[in-house]
């Protein structure tokens, strides 16, 4: 069987260098102005050096450009384009349709990765996006593994899934933490906390911590939990999923790399046989559980969770 | 904001300049008796929610039949029925799909409010004369993605709620295609369509129609420090909260009609007909003002106390007007009481006798003051006298739940005129 890719989201050079140590086979990186909830910002030109550093390491990059865009950012579209095209990224993530337009206008040929987060969630909307441009879709989070595998069967264009860490569960375009402290008279506390982001939502009818941020986007929520399959991969790997994700997004570096050689190892022996994978997972999943930080309880999404409506 | 005073939006005759580009009045409504209150009141266009691929589940949903009875009822008026079908369709929410969307074209509906590719590639194909608008759960925000949907043959598209005058002017000028952005009603924190909360929370998902409304849940706010578990609150503090006051767009019809936005929506087909009877009432006359003379226009006092009887929240021009401060949320109070009751709805007037025959919505009584509204008669007050059941005999109140009753009124009155009365 082909390896699925291992895709990860790095917050520095640095951390580049030691993800690609840990075996990462892609990147995904940015800056806000572009792209959604990254995990480190990269300008224009760290995104230069960065895709040299992967490119030599014989890996691949792509460039968020995934945001929710208004009209005062779409004319900034073609000329990133043009300059990520010029540098030789692999990929640009898409949410948004101005990204389609912007790419003709731009008329380079990049590969597109269509990531509207919540809204990717059957295969007819893949295979729409494929004949558009697409060659990579990334699957809502909020989908079953059976979801999960009916979709890969039925595409016609990659298929991308996160097996590890948070997940947002909201975007408002409000800073709705700002707005929160000149209530309540803190003006003080909206400048103070800025950029911060280690500040979270309790639930106390649930017990539930969600991490919140703000930022040029507007407010984003996040999941109390971090998913984590990784003694759960068998069916995606049986359905040849193509791309696993690590999010990254709020973890420390360290952390990152950890878990990330941790599914490396497992996606190896996997492809080595089904039983060195079974072997070694169990192993695997207490690695992780160590380092988890105590805030963050692991589960696994909503691969084996119902929802109804 | 220069106003495009000499496009093609007005005109003018007999030395008057009138508005010629009058924007649809696009109202909501729940069930049938909804949607007749809608359009009786001055709706242009009513959406509603079918049985299957909508969002709001729990909304009061149509029947085949009953869009057929609704689309000739709206007929009647020249009004056009929408349906919603904007769920993000799962894998085994496919099926049916073509026989509904056949089933909403031969009940005559005019068009249908779409999110996912899915739907909006079938319609193309299995009923090509639905109109087809996108929805704003795919939180349409800049005038590229408009373009987009241009070139993708969609007749509408419904903005983001997130979108200023400023944007969607030069989406406008940018691209052909009608645009439809909300006036007035509840809404989301969220981009739509990109909420999970109700995921996460209840394991009901909102993208198909099972939002529990978590954004409007008190939370308490805490920041990590050295390890250390810190609330940023104090005493006397209120939780932290993400409810945004309702949208009313009222004062600002004028410079949306000369933004020349194509359909004016008014949200929330969960509301009672007496909130969508006040609200598409005063809309349409604010409309209807601006649109004669838009050079002498000015908003009427008693149009903004009129849309006020049925409000239960507060109201802010959101996004409109540009990027909404903290003043535009609520923090500690999750909502008022409206200050009228929905009292009766006339289903006869006697001139001869002035016999008013009124089915009861609530409790009233000999005594009481009440209010009469309807689209053919001016708000008037009166005190009411006796009253009658249905055989004659006299009540002490008027108790029961759509019981038939009958008192006189010297000021005529229609059917479907509606009597409200003030909470004390
Ligand atoms: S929880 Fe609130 S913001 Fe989210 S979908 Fe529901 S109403 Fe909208």
């Amino acid at each position: 069987m082909t390896k699925p890719e291992l895709l990860v989201t790095p917050q520095s050079l640095s951390h580049i260098k030691a993800l690609i140590e840990a075996g990462a086979d892609a990147f995904l990186i940015g800056e806000q102005q572009f792209g959604l909830r990254l995990a480190g910002e990269f300008t224009i030109e760290e995104v230069r050096e960065a895709t040299a550093i992967i490119h030599n390491a014989g890996k691949k990059v792509y460039v968020a450009m995934n945001a929710i865009f208004h009209n005062d950012r779409v004319d900034a579209l073609a000329p990133y384009m043009k300059a990520l095209s010029e540098i030789g990224v692999d990929g640009i993530v898409f949410g948004d349709p101005s990204v389609i337009i912007a790419r003709r206008e731009a008329d380079v040929n990049i590969p597109l990765h269509w990531n509207p987060e919540t809204i990717a969630t059957n295969w007819f909307q893949a295979n729409y996006w494929g004949k558009r441009g697409a060659t990579r879709a990334v699957l809502a989070r909020e989908l079953s593994m059976d979801e999960i595998v009916e979709i890969k069967e039925n595409a016609e264009i990659e298929i991308e899934v996160q097996v590890h860490g948070m997940t947002c569960m909201f975007q408002s375009k409000r800073p709705l933490l700002g707005h929160y402290f000149l209530y309540e008279g803190k003006a003080m506390e909206v400048e103070n906390r800025k950029n911060n982001r280690n500040m979270f939502l309790h639930d106390p009818e649930r017990n539930s911590k969600y991490p919140i941020y703000e930022d040029l986007n507007g407010t984003h929520i996040f999941s109390p939990n971090d998913m984590c399959i990784i003694d759960e991969l068998d069916e995606l790997f049986e359905a040849e999923i193509d791309v696993f994700k690590i999010e990254g997004v709020l973890h420390t570096e360290e952390y990152v790399v950890a878990v990330t050689e941790c599914y490396r190892k497992a996606i190896d022996a996997y492809t080595e046989s089904p039983d060195a994978y079974f072997d070694i997972k169990e192993e695997l999943l207490a690695k992780i559980e160590e380092i988890q930080p105590e805030l963050r309880p692991l589960d696994t999404g909503f691969f084996f969770k119902e929802t109804v409506y | 904001m220069t106003l495009l005073k000499d496009d093609t939006i007005s005109e003018i005759r007999d030395g008057k300049r009138v508005i010629v580009k009058k924007p649809e009045l696009l109202a909501p409504a729940g069930n049938l008796e909804k949607l007749k209150i809608a359009v009786h009141y001055g709706a242009d266009a009513v959406f509603i929610g079918g049985q299957e691929f909508g969002l709001r589940s729990n909304a009061g949903n149509f029947s085949i039949d009953e869009m057929r009875e609704g689309v000739e009822f709206a007929n009647k008026y020249g009004a056009r029925i929408y349906v919603t079908t904007n769920i993000f369709a799962h894998n085994d929410n496919m099926d049916g799909l073509d026989e509904y969307l056949k089933a909403l074209e031969g009940a005559g509906v005019a068009g249908i409010i779409v999110a996912d590719p899915l739907i909006i590639e079938t319609c193309k194909i299995v009923a090509p004369k639905l109109e087809i608008h996108l929805s704003t759960q795919q939180s349409l925000s800049n005038w590229k993605a408009v373009q987009y949907w241009k070139e993708e043959g969609l007749e509408r598209v419904v903005l983001a709620r997130e979108t200023s005058a400023e944007e969607i002017k030069l989406m406008k000028e940018k691209v052909d295609i009608e645009i439809e952005s909300f006036v007035h009603g509840a809404m989301c924190i969220a981009y739509s369509g990109r909420c999970v909360l109700s995921n996460h929370m209840t394991a009901r998902d909102s993208n198909r129609g099972g939002c529990c409304q978590s954004c409007r849940w008190d939370y308490d706010l805490y920041a990590v420090e050295d390890g250390e578990e810190k609330p940023l609150f104090e005493e006397g503090n209120e939780a932290f909260a993400m409810s945004p006051k309702d949208l009313k767009l009222i004062e600002s019809i004028p410079k949306i009609i000369d933004l020349g936005i194509d359909s004016l929506k008014v949200e929330g087909r969960m509301k009672s007909i007496h909130y969508i009877a006040t609200v598409v009432s005063v809309y349409r006359k604010v409309i209807d003002a601006y649109c004669a003379d838009p050079d002498n226009f000015k908003i009427k006092l008693e149009w903004l106390e009129e849309l006020d009887k049925c409000a239960n929240r507060e109201t802010a021009s959101s996004f409109f007007e540009g990027q909404p401060g903290y003043e535009q949320q609520m923090f500690g109070e999750h909502g008022k009481q409206t200050k009228f009751d929905f009292v009766g709805m006339v289903l006869d007037y006697n001139e001869e006798t002035q016999m008013v025959t009124l089915q009861q919505r609530n409790y009233f009584k000999p005594g009481d003051e009440v209010e009469f509204f309807g689209p053919e008669i001016e708000n008037f007050k009166v005190v009411i006298d006796e009253v009658w059941d249905e055989d004659g005999q006299a009540l002490d109140a008027a108790r029961h739940p759509l019981q038939i009753v009958r008192f006189k009124c010297a000021e005529k009155l229609y059917p479907m005129n509606m009597m409200r009365k003030e909470m004390r």
